[in-house]
């Protein structure tokens, strides 16, 4: 009973995952992509718990999505500051549509 | 025994309302500041209903060797606490800092007549 349950929700979150990646590759800024990743990553953190729990070795996969989380909390912090020390950004659709708005 | 499954099946069902409405906010919000507004907030609280719920489930029957995995997860849902909102934090500075703006409906409605 509870296994068909944590099932169907690992099939759900994984039916998620999909939507956001439309956002990764159509996202008008760079910083959507790193949004959506880090979104994804959210997601995986909880499916390995899913994954384990599905798989009776929950202990096991608790030390993996543990590390998932920090490896994604980095990531994205490393991303960032990337682009913060760049000092460039092409917001590309907004300033196009600024300038048009001016003119 | 059957309250801590209803209140398991409670927390994970909670959590993946709030991540299919973080999902869709990200899709269908028009500027990148509300798109980081639904998707950090969405997914701070989702993830950590649904780990909460996992750490409960887990606590089982009780013994040392469940109590700690209970306990490491409990862990994972005061990290994603912590770090998600940092995370959120950082993203939308970046973008602040580089000159995003933010999206007004005066603008909207001149660029819908401009076309």
């Amino acid at each position: 009973m509870m296994d068909q349950f944590f099932l169907g929700a690992a099939f759900v979150l994984t039916l998620l995952i999909a939507p956001t990646l439309f956002r990764i590759i159509v996202g008008p800024v760079i910083l959507d992509r790193i949004m959506g990743g880090n979104m994804i990553g959210t997601k995986t953190t909880v499916l390995l718990l899913f994954i384990g729990q599905l798989y009776g070795d929950l202990e096991m996969f608790v030390d993996i999505a543990l590390a998932y989380a920090l490896l994604n909390f980095i990531a994205t912090l490393g991303a960032t500051k990337y682009f913060l020390r760049r000092q460039r950004v092409f917001f590309k659709d907004e300033l196009l549509d600024q300038k048009k708005v001016e003119s | 025994m059957m309250l801590v499954d209803l209140i398991t099946v409670v927390l994970i069902s909670m959590g993946l309302a709030f991540f299919a409405l973080g999902v869709l906010g990200v899709l269908r919000f028009p500027d990148f500041f509300s798109r980081m507004h639904a998707a950090g907030k969405c997914d701070a609280l989702a993830a950590v209903l649904v780990v909460l719920g996992f750490a409960l489930y887990a606590l089982g029957d009780l013994t040392f060797a469940s109590v700690l995995v209970s306990l490491k997860i409990f862990l994972i849902a005061i990290f994603i606490f912590v770090a998600s909102p940092t995370a959120t934090h950082a993203l939308v500075k970046t973008a602040l800092l580089l000159g995003a703006k933010p999206w007004s409906r005066q603008e909207w409605q001149k660029r819908r007549t401009r076309k």
